[in-house]
């Protein structure tokens, strides 16, 4: 009896105020729309981090009159370096192959180079690819050493972008959800007010607090859990529009998202907004009833 | 069953107490008037009674609990021993006469098995039967007023207060009325009235406790308005 009675009391509450009630959901859902695709965003950054810098190596390249006591003496340094892992020396010949096989679209440009013009090179795999500066320093003025490049670095750009987009994301999601958190408290008041008579003879043959709150905080919980599932649709309308249709052709280069990543994120957003809402409601009530 | 031990209140910006040393004793089954011009501080003694105020210093033990010290959240069960009525009777305008009563079983987790049980037999007691499915606004003020002492009484609370119950009545409406709380008091429940209706008290004979500025001028057993 008591379940039913509280149920239908949060519908009958949604439904009394419904501009408000829809305000509160679309709130609710553009901010947990905005929370959720930073989440993927910051799992994207992450995986995108791990396939890159995976494969990320530092180059030191060789001067043209680079002499063999030099070349074995820089080799042995760098085996015994405990930054280093991984070492591969790329002789003028492979070096050759290897622009070969990255330009072979373009002969031209191939033509135009002859094997003796490429450095040789060490190619570095690091331990970790965030010491690279102590790597550069290190190398940087021993004899033979023409330039060192370290992919790295143009990777952090990238990094930077996307992270300031997730930046952005989050930003626009706790100012929505500041916005939605206003209309909560707002719709809760209006619900209390619209219920004060029933409120005061609740309190007065003593109905329990929980009792006296429940429908309303239950409502409050009931637009954040729709809010939501907006979200969520919001979600799936955008990798079906966006990353697997305009953007599909980066696909080589954006780590996929997959459903499961957007399922995954999705109790967060439904905890978050049926959370938020309920403490919302929660604190406007001891406010308000004063229960 | 009631006791005030001293008990002084002064609300907030003030400038003298509502209540100044007060001591009452009521026992189980009495019928208590508290009369006094407006402003003399019958009301804060149901208010404390609920605990709704606290007093300033001294004690207030109701049902053998010491309301002074009690915690807010005991503060629902301990209601559930006090039936309440008040001058405008806080009857739910969209609910039935039934629907009114049986609202203040269900909000405290009886069973509609339950409702449907007592609450004709109150509507009967309080001479309502025949007439559970009016609405409010179709029944007389004093109908009104037994609809909410039915509401206070199907709980059975131990006791009925009742500020000013015949405040918006007439002279023959309210003499039903306190029929009714006579009958009431009669099963056992202690009556506490706050009031400054004269006829009613000089026709009851019952105790009466009178205030003037926060203070007992008077305590009679068998007492008139005076």
């Amino acid at each position: 009896m008591r379940v039913k009675y509280v149920l239908s009391e949060v519908l009958v509450g949604l439904w009394r105020n419904v501009t408000m009630s829809i305000a509160m959901i679309i709130t609710m859902a553009v901010s947990l729309t905005m929370l959720g695709a930073s989440g993927l965003m910051y799992r994207q950054v992450d995986d995108m981090k791990d396939l890159y810098y995976k494969n990320i190596e530092v180059s030191i390249f060789l001067t043209q009159e680079v002499t063999e006591q030099e070349r074995t003496d820089l080799q042995t340094k760098l085996d015994s370096d405990p930054l280093v892992k991984d070492v591969l020396y790329v002789n003028k010949d492979e070096a050759y192959k290897r622009f070969k096989e990255m330009y072979q679209d373009a002969p031209d440009l191939v033509n135009a180079v002859k094997p003796d013009q490429l450095p040789e090179a060490f190619r570095l795999k690091l331990n970790n690819p965030e010491q690279y500066k102590d790597v550069y320093d290190q190398y940087k003025d021993t004899a033979g050493v023409e330039e060192i490049i370290d992919q790295s670095r143009l990777l952090d750009k990238i990094f930077n972008i996307l992270t300031s987009i997730q930046n952005i994301a989050l930003a626009a999601a706790i100012v929505m959800a500041i916005a939605a958190l206003l209309l909560v408290a707002n719709t809760i008041q209006v619900a209390a007010y619209s219920k004060r008579r029933e409120v005061a003879v609740m309190k007065l043959v003593g109905a329990s607090n929980w009792f006296i709150q429940a429908p309303f905080v239950l409502e409050a919980v009931v637009a954040g859990l729709i809010g939501s599932l907006l979200g969520l649709v919001a979600l799936v309308a955008a990798k079906y529009l966006l990353f697997d249709g305009s953007l599909s052709a980066l696909q080589g280069l954006l780590s996929p998202i997959s459903w499961g990543d957007i399922l995954f994120i999705f109790p967060l957003m439904a905890g978050v907004g049926g959370l938020v809402s309920a403490g919302t409601a929660w604190i406007t009530l001891r406010f308000y009833l004063r229960v | 069953m009631i006791q005030l031990e001293q008990v002084t209140k002064t609300y907030p910006k003030a400038s003298r107490p509502s209540l100044d040393n007060v001591s009452v004793s009521i026992e189980k089954g009495e019928f208590v008037f508290f009369i006094g011009p407006s402003g003399s501080g019958k009301s804060t003694i149901i208010k404390m009674l609920l605990h709704e105020v606290a007093p300033n210093k001294g004690r207030v033990v109701v049902n053998g609990k010491d309301v002074t010290s009690m915690r807010s959240w005991k503060r629902p069960h301990f209601r559930r021993s006090i039936g309440c009525v008040f001058q405008d009777f806080r009857l739910l305008p969209n609910r039935t006469a039934y629907e009114n009563v049986a609202f203040a079983l269900e909000v405290i987790g009886k069973t509609k098995a339950v409702a449907r049980r007592v609450v004709p037999e109150v509507l009967e007691l309080v001479g309502l039967g025949g007439k559970e499915h009016r609405y409010p606004h179709e029944l007389s003020g004093g109908e009104q007023q037994r609809v909410a002492v039915a509401r206070a009484f199907v709980n059975r609370p131990l006791i009925l207060l009742a500020d000013e119950p015949t405040g918006n009545l007439d002279p023959d409406t309210s003499i039903e009325i306190m029929r009714l709380l006579d009958r009431i008091n009669r099963t056992g429940t202690t009556v506490v009235m706050v009031t400054h209706d004269s006829n009613i008290v000089n026709q009851m004979r019952r105790r009466v406790v009178e205030i003037e500025s926060g203070r007992i001028v008077r305590d009679q057993a068998r007492g008139v308005y005076g």
